[in-house]
């Protein structure tokens, strides 16, 4: 029997941090990763792929955080969603786990 | 009442690779303790060794203040600001990641380790623009008294972040004390000792120990031997 891996989605808008991010992440085989920029493209796979998990990282303006938090709790009530800090390692895996715990 | 929580040297978490040995007080990168994951604002201290001509190739940060403190040696740093920097004992280099930096972080020299502590505050803003900054202290302004050496303020002493955190360093013979006044609101003071003993509100530490304290206006420090130590006060909500 296989585990369905944990679905998560970060969203920033730094390309490079991006990768580098869903580099760590796919490291993990029991994770799965997608990313983007904020905006329409987020808002967009908000609607149609389920998440566990929503990393929102660096670049996102207000407004553009406000939609993204409408969006999940219209499409995907329930999501964990995890302001992250550091863009890199550091803090990462740390976050993911509180998110996961519950915390 | 004042509230304290105590991490003793040994309980923290290690990355070995070898070239780099990191004690981790709070979880970082594959170390994840949920009890150990902050104090307030201050969310990772690390006190990194790294061997002769080793570092940290090139790897983001973005959203955190990072502050590094050199114990001992030179520690070379590159960014994707220009900045190309050495920081020895003496010095203390301060990064606002904002929206996105990239760094590199050697040891400058190929027969000895260098020693730094690396300290991470949540910043009290998003997104704010990279910068980067050092500062070369007076270290006698430590003797037997604190220095402040990080601030909010960029007219006060010491290099500023973005955050109502204030930071002193002491460097006291055996047997001196003095008092610290919280500045902030809200605020809880995270102290590491880096050498010697220290009796602070009545706990002794010994060194690389932490202890955090909270719901208190004052701390009274004293050296129990030759001592050095950082006090770290950051607010606890943020």
């Amino acid at each position: 029997m296989t585990t369905k891996p944990v679905q998560i989605l970060v969203i920033c808008r730094n390309p490079e941090i991006l990768q580098t991010i869903l580099r760590l992440i796919r490291n993990k085989p029991e994770w799965e990763p997608a990313g983007c920029a904020p905006g329409a493209a987020a808002l967009d796979l908000t609607g149609k792929r389920k998440f566990d998990v929503v990393l929102l990282g660096a670049g996102i303006e207000p407004h553009e955080d406000t939609q993204l938090r409408k969006s999940l709790s219209e499409h995907q009530p329930g999501v964990r969603i995890v302001q992250h800090y550091g863009g890199g390692s550091g803090l990462l895996f740390a976050e993911i786990y509180q998110a996961l715990n519950g915390n | 009442m004042a509230q304290t929580i105590l991490h003793k040297a040994n309980t923290r978490g290690l990355t070995d690779l070898g070239w780099l040995k990191s004690y981790h007080t709070f979880s970082f990168a594959n170390y994840y303790n949920p009890e150990r994951m902050h104090f307030g604002a201050l969310r990772v201290l690390n006190d990194d060794i790294v061997a002769g001509g080793k570092g940290f190739g090139e790897h983001p940060h973005d959203n955190m203040e990072i502050i590094s403190i050199p114990l001992k040696g030179d520690l070379k740093h590159r960014d994707s600001m220009d900045n190309v920097a050495v920081i020895s004992d003496g010095d203390i280099q301060a990064m606002s990641a904002g929206t996105g930096i990239f760094h590199t972080e050697f040891n400058r020299n190929t027969d000895e380790e260098v020693k730094f502590l690396q300290i991470w505050i949540y910043p009290n803003q998003l997104n704010v623009e990279p910068r980067y900054a050092q500062l070369t202290l007076n270290t006698a302004d430590r003797h037997n008294r604190l220095q402040q050496v990080v601030s909010p303020d960029s007219d006060d002493a010491g290099i500023w972040i973005y955050q109502q955190a204030w930071f002193n360093l002491g460097q006291f013979d055996q047997g001196v004390a003095t008092d610290y006044v919280l500045k902030g609101e809200n605020s809880g003071v995270y102290a590491f000792i880096i050498n010697g003993d220290v009796e602070i509100n009545g706990q002794v530490l010994s060194s690389r120990d932490g202890l955090g304290i909270w719901e208190i206006e004052k701390l009274t420090i004293k050296a129990l031997t030759d001592a050095e130590f950082l006090l770290m006060e950051v607010p606890l909500t943020f």
